[in-house]
C-alpha cells in the first residue's frame, strides 16, 4: 500500500515542482522525499491543501547534522500524517551550515512553533518568519548549539568527575 | 514449659530528667530537639521521577505522616526540611538556591535520588552534577529512584540530626564557615 | 460587579497584574513556569517557559549502545515507563528486522496496559486533589502499589523499570507474577468503582470540571494533540488502532471519545481507558495460554544476550556475548520511525543508524511537549483555579516535556 503511496505522492510532486524533488525512496515503511531547500514551504503547503493527499497533521520534525556532507551539513526532517486515510510520509531537506536558514511552517501547522524553537535551540537552524524564535529547553545564556556533532555531551568544566576515569 | 514471647516493641524513652508529680524537668535542648524532629514540615521540591516515589511514600502503604511529616509546606518560609527530589538542571539551580535562602533557620536539606546527589545518569552539559554544588546538604539518599523504605530511612536520619544538634546551630563557627563556602549570607 | 455603579471609569485606570506561576508551585506537577497577565481573577494571557529539567536525552543517545538507551527512555513519561521502554525496543527491532514471537507480544501487551492503568491512576487522582478531594487519591494509590509489585516481580524495579530487551523480555513471567496479576485483576475493578463513585457523578466535581479548559477538535489537531487529550476533544485517533503494533489488531477494545474537550471529558476518557485496559489484559492472558509455554524472546542470538550458564560453557554463546557487548553486531544502516500509544499520546522514536553501536541521531516525538504549547491558548479568559485544573487534566509530565 505504501508503495503506491510513494508513487502517488511522487507523481503529484514531480508534476508541480519538477526538479525540486531530489529523491523519493522507501525507508522501512515510510516514503521519504528529499526536497530542495527553497521550495520546502510550498511543497508542504501543497501537500496539506491537496484534496486527495490532505496531510493535515504534522507528527514531528527534527534537525539533522551531517558534518561530512560539504554544502549540505544541516538538515530538517518533517513527518506528515493524513489521519482519515492513514498516510504517513517523511520529507527531508538539506542546506549548508554557513547559511542555516529555512522558511517556517508555523503558518501551516500551529504545532510547529515549539518544534522549530527546539531545533533552533539544538542546532542553530534559523526559521525565517517564526513569531518567537528563541531558545526553549536550554538556558537563554547558552552561547552554542549543543546538538551539533562537534560538541561533547558532558560539561567540560565540572570538577567532581575525572574524565580519565569515565573513559572519555 | 512455655516460653513467653518478649515483645519487640520498644517504647520511646523520655529524655533524662527529674520527674515528680505534675512536673518533668530536663534540658531544654532535649525537648526542643524532640519537638523539632517529630514535627518536621517538609518542602517537597519534586522535579522528576523521584517525586512519584515520594508520592508513594506519602500515600497509605509507607505513610510518611506517622513520622510527623504529615503537613507538606510549599512555601519555603514555613518549611523545615527541603527535600530535593529529582534532577536539578543548571536552569533550575538559581531557583533552588533562592528557595533554600528563603527558608528560615533551623533548616535541613535532604537530597533524594542519584540525580540530586551527584547528577545521576545524566553527565551532561545541562544538568547540575549534584545539588551540593550550590547548597549544603545534610542527608543523601542514593537510588534511582530510591525505594520508599530508603526515603523513610533518610527521614529518620534527619530526625536524628534534628534531635542531637545544638538548638542554636546557626550561631556556631562551623556552620557559619560552611555557609561562607557556599557564599550564603 | 456591575460597571454602571462605577461612574468614573475613565479615571480609574485598568492595570493587569502579572502573576508568576512556577516553576516550583504546589499545583504544577512538575517544573514549568507560566507568567500570567491577570485581570483580577481572570487570565488575559500567559507565557510558558519550559526546560527546567532538560537532560539532553537526544545528545546522550548518540553516545550509548542501543540497549543502554532503554534506561533513558524510562525517564520520559516516568509514570508509565514500561510503555516507553517497549516502544524503544520495538523501534530497534524494526530497524534490525527482528520478528517477535506471538507469546512475547502478548506478554508485552499485558505490561503496557498495566503501565497505562498506573499512568491514568495518577492523572485522575491528581485532578481530584486539585479540586480538593484528597480521599480519592489516597484510596486509588494503593492499587499502584499492586502494580508496582507486579513490575518488581517482572524486572526488579518499581518505577523506572528498564523492562524488556531488544528481542523480547529478560525473563519469563514467574508463577508469582501470574498470581500477582490475577490478584490485581480480581481486586482492581471494585477499587476503581469506589474511586469513580467518589468523583464521577459528584456535583461539586462536575461543576468544577465541566467547561473548564475546553479545546475544539480542529484546534487540537492544529496543535498536534494526540492521546486522551485529543480523544476528549472528539477525534478518535489511537495509535493502537490506526498503526497497530505488538498484535493489538487481535484485541477487541473500544476507544472512548469525548465531545467538548474540557477537563471532565479528559477525566472520563482516562477513566474509561482504564476499564478497556483491564479488558485487554484479560484477553491477553487468555491468548498467552494458547501459545507454547516458555517462549520469552525471539531467536536472535546476534542481538539477544545468551544466558550466563551458556556463556561460560559454550563457545558460540561466548562469542555472541562478546559481540553484543562490544558493539560488533551487524546493525543495518537506515532510518526508522516507530510510534506507540503512550499514556499521553503518540510517543514516537525516530532513529537514524549509521551501522555503529550507537544511533547516529535519535529524536523522540514527545506528546507532552507538543500539546503543552496550546496551554496558554486554552486558559485565555479562564479563572486561575480553572487554569490549574486544566494543567493537571492535561497530564503534563515534566520528564516528557523537556527530555
Amino acid at each position: 500500500m505504501s508503495n503506491t503511496l510513494l508513487d502517488n505522492v511522487n507523481e503529484k510532486l514531480k508534476a508541480k515542482f519538477g526538479e525540486g524533488i531530489l529523491s523519493a525512496e522507501m525507508h522501512y515503511d515510510f516514503p521519504v522525499f528529499t526536497i530542495r531547500k527553497d521550495i520546502i514551504h510550498d511543497v508542504i503547503k501543497f501537500l496539506k491543501e491537496d484534496e486527495e493527499l490532505a496531510f493535515g497533521f504534522l507528527t514531528t520534525m527534527c534537525g539533522l547534522h551531517y558534518p561530512d556532507n560539504a554544502g549540505h551539513e544541516m538538515g530538517v526532517m518533517y513527518q506528515l500524517h493524513n489521519m482519515p486515510k492513514n498516510y504517513r510520509i517523511r520529507l527531508k531537506t538539506f542546506f549548508a551550515i554557513a547559511d542555516p536558514q529555512i522558511p517556517t511552517i508555523t503558518d501551516l501547522y500551529a504545532t510547529a512553533n515549539w518544534m522549530e524553537r527546539q531545533e533552533f535551540d539544538f542546532f542553530g537552524i534559523i526559521f525565517k518568519g517564526h513569531p518567537n524564535l528563541k531558545r526553549i529547553l536550554n538556558m537563554d545564556e547558552m552561547t552554542y548549539h549543543p546538538m551539533r556533532k562537534e560538541y561533547p555531551v558532558e560539561d567540560g568544566t565540572r570538577e567532581d568527575k575525572d574524565d580519565k576515569m569515565f573513559g572519555r | 514449659m512455655s516460653t513467653i514471647q518478649k515483645s519487640k516493641i520498644e517504647l520511646a524513652k523520655a529524655p533524662e530528667g527529674i520527674e515528680g508529680p505534675g512536673f518533668f524537668a530536663t534540658q531544654i535542648d532535649k525537648v526542643v530537639g524532640m519537638a523539632r524532629a517529630n514535627s518536621l514540615w517538609p518542602l517537597p521540591f519534586a522535579t522528576s521521577c523521584c517525586g512519584i516515589e515520594f508520592m508513594a511514600t506519602m500515600a497509605s502503604t509507607y505513610d510518611l505522616g506517622r513520622f510527623g511529616a504529615e503537613r507538606l509546606s510549599f512555601s519555603p518560609r514555613q518549611a523545615d526540611l527541603l527535600m530535593v527530589m529529582g534532577t536539578i538542571s543548571k536552569k533550575m539551580a538559581p531557583v533552588l538556591r533562592q528557595v533554600y535562602e528563603q527558608m528560615a533557620e533551623p533548616k535541613w536539606v535532604l537530597s533524594m535520588g542519584a540525580c540530586a546527589s551527584s547528577g545521576g545518569v545524566f553527565d551532561t552539559y545541562s544538568v547540575l552534577q549534584g545539588i551540593d554544588r550550590i547548597i549544603p546538604v545534610d542527608v543523601y539518599i542514593p537510588g534511582c529512584p530510591p525505594r520508599p523504605e530508603q526515603v523513610l530511612d533518610g527521614i529518620l536520619q534527619i530526625q536524628e540530626l534534628a534531635k542531637s544538634e545544638s538548638i542554636r546551630r546557626r550561631d556556631t563557627e562551623e556552620y557559619k564557615n560552611m555557609l561562607a563556602k557556599y557564599n550564603i549570607e | 460587579m456591575s460597571k454602571e455603579k462605577n461612574t468614573n471609569t475613565d479615571i480609574i485606570e485598568k492595570e493587569y497584574t502579572t502573576l508568576n506561576l512556577g516553576p516550583t508551585h504546589p499545583a504544577t506537577h512538575g517544573i514549568f513556569q507560566n507568567v500570567l497577565k491577570m485581570d483580577g481573577e481572570l487570565i488575559v494571557e500567559g507565557e510558558s517557559t519550559v526546560g527546567y529539567i532538560h537532560r539532553a536525552f537526544e545528545k546522550i543517545a548518540e553516545r550509548r549502545p542501543y540497549y543502554q538507551i532503554t534506561v533513558l527512555t524510562d525517564r520520559l513519561n516516568y509514570c508509565s515507563s514500561p510503555i516507553n521502554n517497549l516502544g524503544w525496543h520495538m523501534t530497534v527491532e524494526k530497524l534490525l528486522k527482528i520478528e517477535i514471537p506471538k507469546r512475547v507480544q502478548y506478554l508485552r501487551v499485558i505490561i503496557m496496559e498495566l503501565a497505562r492503568i498506573s499512568d491514568h491512576i495518577i492523572c485522575n487522582s491528581v485532578i481530584g486533589v486539585d479540586t480538593g478531594a484528597m480521599t480519592g487519591f489516597l484510596y486509588i494509590f494503593q492499587q499502584r502499589e499492586s502494580i508496582y509489585d507486579i513490575f518488581e516481580e517482572l524486572c526488579g524495579a518499581r518505577l523506572t523499570t528498564n523492562i524488556g530487551r531488544i528481542g523480547g523480555l529478560e525473563r519469563d513471567f514467574s508463577p508469582k507474577a501470574w498470581a500477582l496479576i490475577d490478584k490485581f485483576l480480581a481486586e482492581f475493578p471494585a477499587k476503581l468503582k469506589e474511586f469513580e463513585n467518589l468523583l464521577m457523578r459528584n456535583r461539586i466535581f462536575m461543576d468544577r470540571t465541566i467547561k473548564c479548559g475546553p479545546i475544539s477538535a480542529e484546534m487540537a489537531l492544529e496543535y498536534g494533540f494526540t492521546g486522551p487529550n485529543l480523544r476528549a476533544a472528539g477525534v478518535d485517533y489511537d495509535v493502537r488502532v490506526m498503526n497497530p503494533y505488538c498484535s493489538y489488531e487481535e484485541f477487541e477494545f473500544t476507544v472512548p471519545v469525548g465531545t467538548q474537550g474540557d477537563t471532565y471529558d479528559r477525566f472520563m476518557v482516562r477513566e474509561e481507558e482504564m476499564w478497556q485496559s483491564l479488558s485487554i489484559i484479560k484477553q491477553a492472558i487468555e491468548k498467552v495460554k494458547k501459545e507454547p509455554a516458555g517462549v520469552y524472546h525471539a531467536d536472535v542470538p546476534e542481538f539477544f544476550l545468551p544466558p550466563k550458564e551458556e556463556v561460560y560453557n559454550n563457545m558460540e554463546a561466548l562469542i555472541y556475548h562478546f559481540k553484543i557487548v562490544m558493539g560488533e553486531a551487524d546493525v543495518p544502516v537506515g532510518e526508522v520511525y516507530h510510534c506507540v500509544e503512550g499514556g499521553n499520546g503518540e510517543l514516537g522514536y525516530y532513529l537514524i543508524s549509521d551501522g555503529g553501536r550507537a544511533p547516529y541521531r535519535m529524536h523522540i516525538r514527545r506528546p507532552c511537549f507538543i500539546y503543552y504549547q496550546a496551554y496558554t491558548e486554552m486558559i485565555k479568559g479562564a479563572l486561575l483555579s480553572d487554569a490549574i485544573l486544566t494543567m493537571s487534566s492535561m497530564n503534563v509530565i515534566a520528564g516528557e516535556l523537556d527530555a
